[in-house]
C-alpha cells in the first residue's frame, strides 16, 4: 500500500529525514517511535504534504501512485488521513458542515456523486453511534474549545466519515489521560480493517497497549534504526531511548 | 465641480428660489462652514487615507431638486430587500425622498417631509434642537455640505410606547442613466421612549455613469427604548458614498448597529453613538468584503458623556485584489462618565499582494475608574487551517472561501433580522463563489 524508499526531507533548510524506508501493506498496523526530534512528526506531515517540507531525495509510492506529486487534498482523496497532533480551531465554521464539506469533495475526487443531505445525515448517525461521539460536539464551531480529549475524537471520527485506507495518527495519544486514550483507541480499532492500514506515531508505549502494533519502527536522528514486533516497545518503555542511542552512536563511531 | 464658485453660485441659486426656508439659519452657518474648509483632502487627518478629491474633479447632476426619473421607480422593485412584503418601507430617489415610492404600513410611524416638521407644533422643538446635531462631531465640509444643500429631507417618529411591528427599510436610489448624479440624503428621525425599532438601509445606483451620494442621518434615542440598525452597501465600482449615521442615546436605550460593505467606489462610514445618558448600552459590530479597486473606510466615534456606559465594538475586514481599507474607531470617555465599559476590535485578512488596510483605535480617557480596550489586526488566512482544511480532501479554493465565511461569521450572527440575515449570506456565499484567490 504505502512504500517509502530512502526519504529526505528538509524544514527550513535543516536536514530532518535522512534516508527513511519503509513498507505497509493492506491490513496492517505500524508503529513509529521514538525520541524526541528524531523527526516523527516530520514523517508523518511529509506523507500528508505539508508545504514547509521539502522532499529533497527518495520516492513514496501510495497504492501505485506517486504521493509526493500530490497536493494534500488529492492524497486525501486517494485515501491518506492524517490525525494532527494539534487538530487547528476554526472558530465560525461548524463541525459538521467542514466534515460535510470534505465528505462530498473526496467523493468529488473519486468521481462520485455528493451525498445529499439525507444520506449524509445517516452516516453522521452510525459513524457516531460507532465512535460514541455526542451530536453537540459536532455542532460546534471545529475544535474551538475543545479539550484535548474531544479534539483527537474529533479527528478519529473524522478518520471514520472520511473512511481512508491509510491512517497515520500522529501522536494521537500525547495530552491524553488514559480513559481518552482507550476511548480514541477503541475508535481507532473498531475501524481496523483487513483493507486498510494504521501507521502509529508515538513517543510512549502506551497507547500500543490499546492499538496493537504488527510492527515497531524505531526513529532516530532520521532514520529507522531498528525494527521489530510489539516486543520492541515494550522493551523500549523498560530501557528508554538512551539503549537505542548508545548502541547506534557506538556503531556511527565505528 | 471642485471649485468653491460653483457652490455658491448654486447656494444663491438655492436661496432666492426659497421663498419661506425654516433651515434659513443652519443651511447659512453650514455654508459659512463649508467656504471654509472646503473639500477634505488627505492633510486632513480624517481623511488621510481616504482621498475623495477626485470625485469632485468630475462634473454632476444637480444640486438642485432633481424630476424623479421613471428609471428610479423601476429600479425599486429590483432592490427591495427581503422581507419588505412586511416592511414600511422608505424611498430616496437621488437624495430626495420619495414619499409615494414609499409604503408606510406601521400606524406609529409618523413620516413626514423636513419641513413639514419644522412647522409642526409637536416637532418644531424636536426639529430645532437636534437637525445639524453632527456637525459637533464632523466638522469636515462634507458634512456640511449637507445641510447647506439640505432639500427632499425626512422626518420619521416612532411613537411612544411602540414596538414598530413591522421593520423599516430605506432604500437610496440613484439615477446615473443620464450622467453622473450627486445625491444628498437628509434624514432625523426621532424614536420615542419605550419604543422599539428594526431598521435596514440600503444603496443603489442605476445607469452607466457615476454617482456619489452624500448621506446625513441623524437619529435620537429616548429612554428605555431599543433600536437596531443594519447598513447594507453593495452597490457598483461607478457608485461612492458618504455614509453618516448620528445617533444620539438621550435616554438609557440600548443600540444595536451592523454596517454590511461588500462593493462600491469610494465608501466611508461616520457612524457616531453619543451616549449622553446613564447605563445605555451600545453595539457597534461591521464586516467589509471588497475586491477590485474599490475602497472602504469606516470611521465610528463612541462618545462615553455621562457614567456606566457599555459599548462593544466588532468590525471585520476581508480585502481582495487592489481594494484599500481604512478602520478608525475613536472612543471618548468624558470626565464625568466613570464606570464605562468600552471594547473596540478591528481584524483583517488581506487576500492578495495588493490589498491594504489601515487600522487606527483611538482612546480619549478623561475619567480614571473606567474599563477600555482596543486592539486591531491584520493578516492573511491562516496556514495551518489551511493545511488542516487540505488534508482532509477540501480544495484549495473550497478551504479559502470556508475559512472566509468563517472569519465573516461572527458578524453575521448579530444581524438579528432574519430576512436581512439570509440575504447577507447570500451575499456572500455569491462573492466567494466568484472567487477568493
Amino acid at each position: 500500500m504505502l512504500k517509502i524508499q530512502n526519504l529526505h526531507a528538509n524544514v527550513e533548510g535543516k536536514q530532518i529525514l535522512k534516508g527513511i524506508n519503509l513498507e505497509i501493506k493492506a491490513g496492517e498496523v505500524h508503529a513509529i517511535m521514538g525520541p524526541n526530534g528524531s523527526g516523527k512528526s516530520t514523517l508523518a506531515s511529509v506523507l500528508a504534504g505539508r508545504k514547509e517540507y521539502e522532499v529533497t531525495e527518495g520516492t513514496v509510492e501510495f497504492l501505485g501512485r506517486d504521493l509526493l506529486d500530490l497536493d494534500p487534498e488529492e492524497r486525501a482523496g486517494e485515501g491518506l488521513f492524517l490525525a494532527f497532533q494539534y487538530p487547528v480551531e476554526i472558530p465560525g465554521l461548524s463541525t459538521t458542515n467542514f466534515i460535510k464539506t470534505a465528505v462530498n469533495e473526496i467523493r468529488k475526487y473519486r468521481g462520485q456523486e455528493s451525498l445529499d443531505a439525507v444520506a449524509f445525515l445517516k452516516m453522521m448517525k452510525e459513524k457516531m453511534a460507532l465512535m460514541n461521539i455526542d451530536q453537540s460536539l459536532l455542532s460546534r464551531p471545529l475544535n474551538e474549545g475543545f479539550s484535548g480529549g474531544e479534539k483527537k475524537r474529533n479527528e478519529i471520527f473524522q478518520m471514520a466519515m472520511l473512511q481512508p485506507k491509510l491512517a497515520i495518527l500522529d501522536e494521537t495519544d500525547s495530552g491524553l489521560d488514559i480513559d481518552a486514550i482507550r476511548i480514541v483507541a477503541n475508535g481507532v480499532n473498531k475501524l481496523h480493517t483487513k483493507e486498510n492500514a494504521v501507521l502509529v506515531v508515538t513517543h510512549y508505549q502506551r497507547l500500543l497497549d490499546y492499538i496493537i502494533p504488527d510492527f515497531v519502527h524505531v526513529l532516530y536522528n532520521g532514520r529507522i534504526v531498528k525494527s521489530g514486533t510489539k516486543e520492541l516497545a515494550l522493551e523500549l518503555e523498560e530501557k528508554g531511548y538512551d539503549f537505542i542511542k548508545n548502541e547506534i552512536d557506538v556503531e556511527e563511531q565505528v | 465641480m471642485n471649485n468653491l464658485e460653483y457652490y455658491k453660485e448654486r447656494f444663491d441659486r438655492l436661496k432666492s428660489a426659497k421663498t419661506v426656508d425654516r433651515f434659513a439659519d443652519i443651511r447659512q452657518n453650514a455654508f459659512n462652514d463649508f467656504s471654509k474648509t472646503g473639500i477634505p483632502t488627505s492633510k486632513n487627518e480624517e481623511w488621510k487615507y481616504t482621498r475623495i478629491g477626485n470625485i469632485f474633479n468630475k462634473e454632476y447632476r444637480s444640486l438642485i431638486p432633481d424630476v424623479v426619473s421613471a428609471a428610479a421607480e423601476e429600479a425599486l422593485s429590483s432592490v427591495r430587500l427581503p422581507g419588505y412584503e412586511q416592511a414600511n418601507e422608505l424611498v430616496f430617489v437621488n437624495g430626495f425622498f420619495n414619499q409615494p415610492l414609499s409604503t408606510i404600513r406601521s400606524s406609529d410611524l409618523v413620516i413626514l417631509s423636513l419641513e413639514e416638521a419644522a412647522v409642526a407644533d409637536e416637532y418644531r422643538e424636536f426639529v430645532k434642537k437636534n437637525l445639524g446635531h453632527s456637525h459637533h462631531y464632523l466638522k469636515d465640509g462634507i458634512n456640511a455640505l449637507n445641510t447647506a444643500f439640505m432639500q427632499g429631507g425626512l422626518f420619521i417618529h416612532v411613537k411612544k410606547g411602540y414596538a414598530v411591528e413591522h421593520p423599516v427599510y430605506i432604500y437610496n436610489i440613484s439615477d446615473a442613466g443620464a450622467g453622473n448624479i450627486f445625491c444628498q440624503p437628509r434624514s432625523l428621525m426621532h424614536v420615542a421612549e419605550n419604543s422599539q425599532l428594526q431598521m435596514a438601509e440600503t444603496y443603489v445606483t442605476i445607469g452607466g455613469s457615476d454617482s456619489f451620494t452624500n448621506q446625513v442621518m441623524e437619529v435620537v434615542i429616548e429612554k428605555d427604548a431599543v433600536v437596531e440598525y443594519y447598513k447594507i452597501q453593495n452597490d457598483a465600482a461607478n457608485a461612492s458614498l458618504v455614509s453618516t449615521t448620528h445617533f444620539r442615546q438621550t435616554g438609557k436605550s440600548y443600540i444595536h448597529t451592523v454596517t454590511i460593505s461588500l462593493n462600491g467606489g469610494i465608501v466611508r462610514n461616520n457612524l457616531n453613538i453619543i451616549m449622553e445618558s446613564e447605563r445605555s448600552e451600545a453595539h457597534l459590530y461591521g464586516l467589509y468584503f471588497h475586491g477590485g479597486t474599490s475602497h472602504i473606510d469606516n470611521h465610528t466615534i463612541v462618545d462615553n458623556v455621562k457614567p456606566n456606559c457599555f459599548s462593544n465594538e466588532l468590525y471585520k475586514g476581508i480585502l481582495n485584489e487592489d481594494s484599500t481599507g481604512v478602520f478608525n474607531g475613536k472612543i471618548y470617555v468624558r470626565q464625568d462618565a466613570q464606570k464605562t465599559n468600552a471594547y473596540q476590535s478591528n481584524k483583517n485578512i488581506l487576500l492578495s499582494d495588493n490589498a491594504s488596510v489601515n487600522t487606527k483605535p483611538q482612546l480619549e480617557i478623561f475619567a480614571d475608574d473606567v474599563k477600555c480596550s482596543h486592539g486591531c489586526t491584520v493578516g492573511q488566512l491562516d496556514e495551518e487551517a489551511m493545511f488542516y482544511l487540505q488534508s482532509r480532501g477540501i480544495s484549495e479554493s473550497t478551504a479559502r472561501s470556508l475559512l472566509v465565511r468563517a472569519f465573516a461569521e461572527d458578524i453575521l450572527e448579530h444581524i438579528k433580522l432574519d430576512p436581512i440575515h439570509k440575504y447577507i449570506e447570500k451575499l456572500i456565499v455569491k462573492r466567494l463563489k466568484k472567487g477568493t484567490t
